[in-house]
């Protein structure tokens, strides 16, 4: 969170402080985050530029159709995609499943995803994430959500938007929601501050943070529903760091163009001739979902307390 | 300041610091009139896949060697070393006489801070952040090596490159920014005469 690193006289390695935790989410700016099934998965989104790549079993919209628990992936399918790639590679733990998460920490995952996407451990609680040396990923709805998770230690945020719908219309909302939060803060009196910490069931030292520096005290990505080379340009726009894309890959019809395009266009977000470039020629984007009809009991992004 | 992807806005706070003025750099044309450039830490793989769709590589590599002085931390780092030990091709910058080894401190549960002390710049010693940082494998004669860390040069330079394999736009230390700057004020000076555009003032 600080800028500032004091130096401690000696040569001696601390691992897993918060400046090398948020730190890699930092060097992850301006890229594109990519689900992955397999080892050849993994290899299509380095070789079209992904940044890093997400190691589950299921994409979103498979563990949509199949119902039932989704949990963390099998060890030996992580190991595979970390064994063929040179980029970081993430995984998912369920919300509150603190031995899942030692698990991946086991296996020296990159980042571990705390993820409404798998079916929550803890309906009241998430993982401590201070007390682990590798960093954590965790999704926001809304401003105090995104506080609340940093102050369990969440080195990234991400914006859950709803995943697996190929819709991009939650990413907008979460987004513009956060950035609104912010600019409430920002704009808010001293007194007022201790009111929205409040309401916002936030931490006050870290409201006051995001007041005094107009921005949250981490990277903050986008998620959920990200299908088309437009859809990442349009989170760049809105104020994401990067994106991350599940489903809209690799259930396209040509994931490696596709893999390809949405790098360029999260690159190049404000520069519309090279979106329009990017995005030509790329066959069907995945299907999508109206939100609406999933129902509230369909909805992935109420997951999380 | 190349934008690509990577850590582009935490540059240009300790280049604003050091009194530079910065751009980013996308496209071959951003380069113009440009008297330094930075390139960050972020992958590597996706600098050289997004940076060489636009020929960018081969044109930041025509003004360094023309004499534009170039500051790589990181992947910046690994971007302008001439290879790279133990890993499969992949495009690069080029130009100095290093081979570095990628992830070579291994996975994120790794990486770490420390102190390390860079004689060049006197004391105290700065405070190092290694994120899957790489090492300088081998230097070629024309390298100065700057820094070590548990036996592996960490930090080198030569007449216009400066790489460190650390992060030091994470913490509050602005020397090696200011060798940066400094170089760039000198080879602007020497090429331009008064009234041209400098990138650092």
């Amino acid at each position: 969170m600080s800028d500032e690193v004091a130096t401690n006289g000696t040569q001696e390695r601390a691992t897993g402080t918060e400046t090398v935790k948020a730190g890699l989410a930092r060097m992850l700016k301006g890229g594109v985050i990519m689900d992955v099934v397999d080892a050849d998965q993994a290899r299509i989104a380095e070789d079209a530029g992904a940044c890093a790549v997400m190691a589950l079993e299921r994409i979103p919209a498979e563990i949509r159709k199949a119902g039932g628990v989704a949990r963390m992936s099998d060890p030996e399918m992580i190991v595979g995609i970390q064994e063929a790639v040179s980029i970081p590679v993430m995984a998912k733990c369920r919300i509150g499943h603190h031995a899942e998460a030692q698990v991946l920490q086991a296996l020296e995952i990159d980042y571990i995803d705390e993820s409404e996407v798998l079916t929550p451990a803890d309906e009241a609680s998430h993982v401590d994430k201070r007390a682990f040396t590798v960093p954590f990923v965790c999704g926001a709805t809304d401003l105090g959500e995104a506080l609340r998770r940093i102050v369990e230690g969440a080195a990234m945020i991400r914006t859950k938007g709803e995943a697996g719908t190929g819709n991009v219309v939650e990413a907008v909302r979460h987004m513009k929601t956060i950035t609104q939060g912010i600019r409430r803060v920002v704009s808010a009196t001293a007194e007022e501050r201790f009111a929205i910490a409040k309401e916002m069931a936030a931490p006050l030292d870290l409201v006051e943070w995001v007041g005094a520096n107009g921005r949250l005290p981490v990277v903050n990505f986008s998620a959920g529903g990200i299908a088309t080379p437009a859809d990442a340009a349009l989170m760049m726009y809105l104020g994401a760091e990067g994106v991350f894309v599940g489903s809209g890959i690799f259930l396209s019809e040509d994931p490696p163009a596709r893999a390809r395009a949405i790098v360029e266009a999260t690159t190049h977000w404000d520069d519309p001739a090279v979106v329009a470039r990017v995005s030509r020629g790329l066959r069907e984007a995945m299907p999508g979902i109206e939100i609406g009809d999933l129902g509230d009991s369909g909805l992935l992004q109420t997951r999380g307390w | 300041m190349l934008a690509v992807q990577g850590a582009v806005s935490e540059h240009e706070a300790a280049l604003a610091d050091v009194g530079a003025r910065t751009r980013r750099v996308r496209a071959p044309g951003d380069l113009d009139g440009l008297d330094g450039l930075v390139i960050p830490g972020g992958e590597s793989t996706t600098f050289g896949l997004v940076a060489g769709e636009s020929g960018l590589l081969p044109a930041v590599r025509g003004r360094i060697d023309a004499g534009m002085p170039v500051l790589g931390t990181c992947a910046g780092m690994i971007m302008l070393a001439d290879g790279i030990a133990g890993g499969g091709p992949q495009p690069l910058v080029g130009g100095m006489d290093i081979v570095v080894r990628r992830n070579a401190f291994g996975r994120q549960v790794h990486s770490f801070e420390a102190d390390v002390e860079v004689p060049a710049l006197g004391a105290p010693p700065m405070r190092g952040i290694f994120i899957r940082a790489p090492w300088i494998e081998a230097a070629g004669p024309s390298i100065e090596v700057l820094a070590e860390h548990g036996g592996h040069p960490v930090a080198a330079r030569d007449a216009t490159r400066i790489v460190a394999a650390f992060h030091p736009e994470l913490t509050g230390d602005r020397r090696l920014h200011r060798m940066f700057v400094e170089r760039v004020r000198a080879s602007a000076g020497a090429q331009h005469k008064e009234g041209s555009v400098v990138g650092a003032q």
